[in-house]
């Protein structure tokens, strides 16, 4: 039997602001236990929620840039359930009207080809805190409440993807907008995107969809397409040997690669979601929402193409400089006025990225600033100094961090153009070389390269490479 | 004559001239609230009146211009004050303190007003005859056998007894103006919106509002218009501008057009009753206001919306109780459903577990299309009513309850005859709108009846000139 895999989506990013969606506490990651907390993320008797704006604005961001409807009209709902770690007792989410539905990412498809995927919905919701138990399975269990109400964007996906691969793409597609749109840094070491998967088999060329698994809680896309490629396994020797699935939802153990059994449907708790009456409504004017669209970053795709076109870079050079949005961002402002795009872009994805590899760090805190990095473009391309003393000049300059200029200065590396000093320089080498100018003018041309040797030797590198090979040649051939 | 007989307009003026002082109030209060408690059948109006957490509040008060000049303030025990314990009247919160004062706490500190002593009420403020509090009931201090009526028994009891000058206490329902009129002294819940909620711990969030209970229209006034205004920590909170409504007060009602609406006055409403509020009909009609029949036809359907997302909410605002993070712990368990299920089970009062079931229930899955959702709609239906009726109207004139405070004890093993008892006052919380008791004299046993003031939204000084005739006329 031929199985066709149907999967859909639940990614959870935290959204990148300063304070949590509901009360002014910081979302700052890694402080000390219970110190980002107030009376309203600990859920005390009578403390009220008021919404985040810049949660709601990078909610709308994240539609935009994930091609969703904006919904003028919005509302917040409880999702009532019992955990120590959920201090109201309820999550402030969203349910009837999401902020944001029907959307779309496009990605390509195992065999390359684009299809778009739906996004149902992605909502604004606030996260629970965290329990650290004791080592010790009997011991005490405690909870961190800093983790709690900080904001966070659920994207349900439509039943749109097929395959483990497509999945991997999807989500890869979807970390990169909302890197690029800063909505979620997406740091998953930190938790700041989580998955759940949904995966059901069905015969190839059924329509009607197969009893559905979900896969809680997974921190890596790698982890996520493992676990894919697992449940299919799973799935398929079930359904071969006559066997039927009861929908579950399972969790992914990494450490033996498979999913195990968490809940079956029967045990699914009911979250009596209603409209939280302490939030009202939220009317998102359009107003607002064109505001945000205006300053919208522009997404990779987009800006993939317009480095090809605008700049005439090869698909290659464009698609590692837009990796991300900082390296973009560098390459526009160095290349901003400059004659030469393609040669700064070499440069960039040569050089720079082998300084920033070797110091280990990331472009923002690279110490040579796009316009210092024209400077020393422009003092090749005026001939003061050559492409190989460049080279030498970034190193320093990305150790120093100080100007092409002043290195060039310090270290006296500007090029000789003095063409009366030059030419005595020729003529002591001549003097010194009979040797070599006669089998030169004896036929040998091959010398000529060591006799530019010479006069650059002493020059110590710094003569007009050019400008050399002119004199000598004048100066041999003319006696 | 004790300083804790004297309204706040007349003590503020003492104060101001500084003929007396907080700490004098405070000394007649005490001794009030002692001698009570060496009665017979004291009234049980406190839940802490303690003696040193008041002194610490004096010493804070800074003085200063305001409108209350020091006038110490009775707090029903659902409502955040530092310092103090935090009970709402539940086993389970029997030792919580508040970390933060709630916003008409500060508010009222700003005015002037000093929190003084927490005031008895039924659990969570459920309830309508004060029955239902883990410290005991509460009597009315015109008949000692009485209910004070609830939620704000403690508030209502204490003002009428002289136990508190005056009071806050909020209302779901009809918990300001049920007790205040079997009480008799003067109540109003605003307008929602009208008083922060932060810090009011929640019963039913589309519902709550915190309002005074107090001995004079004019204080009602006065304390209103202290603890009104914006907060930018309640999302409900109303930008709209708080008048003077002292100015209101007793203000000519002449050519007024005041309401009666027919579906108020049918089966169920007591005779005696009937026969004060008509009187106050009368007492507005001699004042020169129009008076006209008018129809407020989905009343019938006001309990049931009522009680349905009342207890939805509810079930979900009081979800947090467990006693994990604060609050009593029952039991040591290393279970953890069964540390919900005992804290819970033991925490909370009958009839606080019966309205959180009820809730639960409306909101499960396959239910709530039938229950919240219509209910809801219901809900739509009637604030369209008050609407329509306000287009025609000024303020609408009903009685508060059907009848007047009766025996504790009487209806306990009937919860649904007690709900029905709500009929009058919770189509005024569905519809969000501002709406007062005012005492309009006593039937037989010398109970109090108050009749009931609805007004449109923000209009609440058309309750305080009608409300200020009716007192001055009634006496």
């Amino acid at each position: 039997m031929n199985y066709e895999a149907v999967i859909g989506l639940e990614i959870h990013v935290q959204l990148n602001t300063r304070t949590k969606c509901f009360c002014g506490c910081s979302t700052e990651y890694g402080a000390v236990p219970n110190s980002h907390t107030c009376p309203v993320c600990l859920g005390l008797p009578g403390a009220l929620p008021v919404l985040n704006e810049e949660a709601l604005r990078k909610g709308v961001i994240a539609g935009l840039s994930l091609n969703c409807e904006i919904s003028n009209f919005t509302v917040f709902a409880r999702k009532n359930y019992f955990y120590p770690d959920l201090p109201k007792a309820y999550q402030i989410s969203q349910y009837a009207l999401p902020i944001n539905r029907k959307g779309f990412v496009a990605i390509l498809d195992e065999q390359n080809e684009e299809r778009k995927v739906g996004i149902t919905r992605a909502h604004l919701e606030e996260d629970a805190g965290k329990l650290i138990h004791d080592e010790n399975p009997r011991g005490p269990s405690y909870i961190d409440f800093n983790r709690c109400g900080v904001p966070l964007l659920e994207i349900v996906t439509e039943p749109d993807i097929r395959t483990p691969e497509e999945s991997y793409r999807f989500l890869t597609a979807v970390k990169e907008i909302l890197q690029y749109t800063g909505v979620s840094e997406c740091n998953m070491e930190k938790g700041e995107l989580r998955v759940d998967v949904n995966i059901s088999l069905r015969n190839r060329g059924e329509e009607k969809f197969g009893v559905k698994q979900e896969i809680k809680n997974m921190n890596s896309f790698a982890n996520v397409k493992k676990a894919l490629e697992y449940e299919i396994k799973r799935q398929s020797r079930i359904l071969k040997t006559g066997g039927s699935l009861r929908q579950e939802t399972r969790l992914f153990d990494q450490m033996k690669n498979v999913t195990v059994a968490m809940r079956s449907k029967e045990e699914a708790h009911d979250y009596r979601y209603f409209p939280d009456p302490d939030l009202i409504p939220l009317v998102i004017t359009n107003e607002f929402i064109e505001g945000v669209r205006a300053v919208l970053p522009e997404l990779p795709e987009k800006k993939r193409e317009r480095f090809i076109s605008q700049y005439g870079l090869t698909r290659y050079d464009a698609e590692i400089l837009c990796l991300s949005n900082k390296t973009a961002r560098y390459f526009e402002e160095a290349s901003g006025g400059y004659k030469n795009p393609k040669k700064m872009a070499n440069w960039i994805l040569s050089e720079l990225l082998k300084e920033l590899n070797q110091a280990k760090i990331e472009i923002d805190q690279f110490p040579v600033t796009p316009l210092m990095l024209k400077e020393l473009f422009e003092l090749m391309d005026s001939g003061e100094i050559s492409g190989k003393i460049a080279k030498e000049v970034f190193s320093l300059m990305a150790s120093s961090g100080k100007t092409a200029g002043e290195i060039v200065d310090e270290k006296g590396l500007r090029q000789l153009t003095d063409e009366s000093h030059l030419l005595s320089l020729v003529e002591e080498v001549v003097e010194e070389n009979h040797q070599a100018v006669s089998e030169y003018r004896e036929g040998k041309l091959s010398v000529f390269g060591f006799l530019v040797g010479q006069v650059m030797k002493k020059t110590k590198g710094k003569a007009n490479p050019h400008l050399v090979n002119e004199l000598l040649k004048k100066k041999i051939e003319a006696c | 004559m004790g300083l804790n007989e004297l309204s706040v307009e007349r003590l503020s003026i003492l104060l101001k001239k500084g003929e007396i002082t907080p700490w004098d109030v405070v000394q007649d209060l005490k001794d009030a609230v002692e001698r009570d408690r060496q009665s017979e059948l004291p009234l049980n109006a406190y839940i802490d009146f303690q003696e040193e957490v008041i002194s610490r509040e004096i010493q804070q008060y800074e003085g200063g211009a305001n409108s209350l000049y020091g006038t110490p303030i009775a707090i029903k025990d659902v409502i955040n004050v530092i310092g103090t314990r935090t009970t709402c009247a539940s086993r389970i919160l029997s030792e919580y303190r508040s970390p933060y004062d709630a916003t008409a706490i500060t508010y009222l500190r700003t005015k002037g007003g000093i929190p003084a002593g927490k005031l008895n009420m039924d659990e969570f403020a459920m309830g309508s005859s004060n029955e239902n509090s883990a410290f005991g009931v509460v009597r009315n201090p015109h008949d000692r056998r009485r209910i004070p009526g609830g939620s704000s028994g403690g508030a209502a009891s204490a003002v009428a007894g002289d136990l508190a000058v005056a009071a806050l206490g909020s209302d779901t329902g009809g918990s300001i103006r049920q007790p205040a009129s079997m009480c008799g002294v003067f109540g109003i819940k605003p307008t929602y919106g009208r008083v922060s909620r932060c810090g009011l711990v929640a019963y039913a969030s589309s519902f709550d509002q915190i309002g005074p209970v107090t001995k004079t229209v004019m204080d009602g006034a006065l304390l209103l218009e202290a603890i009104s205004g914006y907060d930018s920590k309640d999302s409900t909170s109303a930008q709209e501008p708080v008048p003077l409504y002292r100015l209101a007060v007793g203000r000519s009602v002449k050519n007024m057009k005041v309401g009666i609406p027919e579906e108020y006055f049918g089966e169920g409403l007591d005779e005696a009753v009937r026969g004060k509020v008509e009187r106050g009909i009368n007492i507005l009609k001699e004042a020169g206001a129009q008076i006209k029949q008018i129809h407020l036809s989905y009343t019938k359907y006001a309990i049931a919306t009522y009680y349905i997302i009342a207890t939805a909410e509810a079930s979900s605002n009081l979800a947090r109780f467990d006693g994990i993070r604060y609050g009593t712990r029952f039991l040591e368990t290393e279970d953890l459903i069964e540390l919900y299920e005992e804290n819970r089970s033991m925490g909370f009062g009958a009839e606080v577990k019966r309205r959180i079931l009820l809730g639960t229930f409306a909101l499960s899955s396959g239910y709530y299309d039938a229950y919240y959702l219509k209910a809801q709609k219901a809900r739509t239906l009637i604030s369209e009513d008050f609407k329509l009726a306000f287009r025609e109207v000024d303020v609408i004139l009903t009685p508060v309850s059907p009848v007047p405070a009766w025996t504790i004890g009487e209806m306990m093993d009937d919860p649904l005859q007690m709900y029905l008892a709500d009929i009058y006052t919770v189509p005024v919380n569905l519809a969000g709108l501002p709406a007062a008791s005012v005492p309009c004299g006593t039937v037989a046993g010398g109970l109090p009846v108050g009749v009931q003031l609805i007004a449109g939204q923000f209009r609440e000084e058309d309750i305080f000139s009608t409300a200020g005739i009716i007192e001055r006329e009634a006496q």
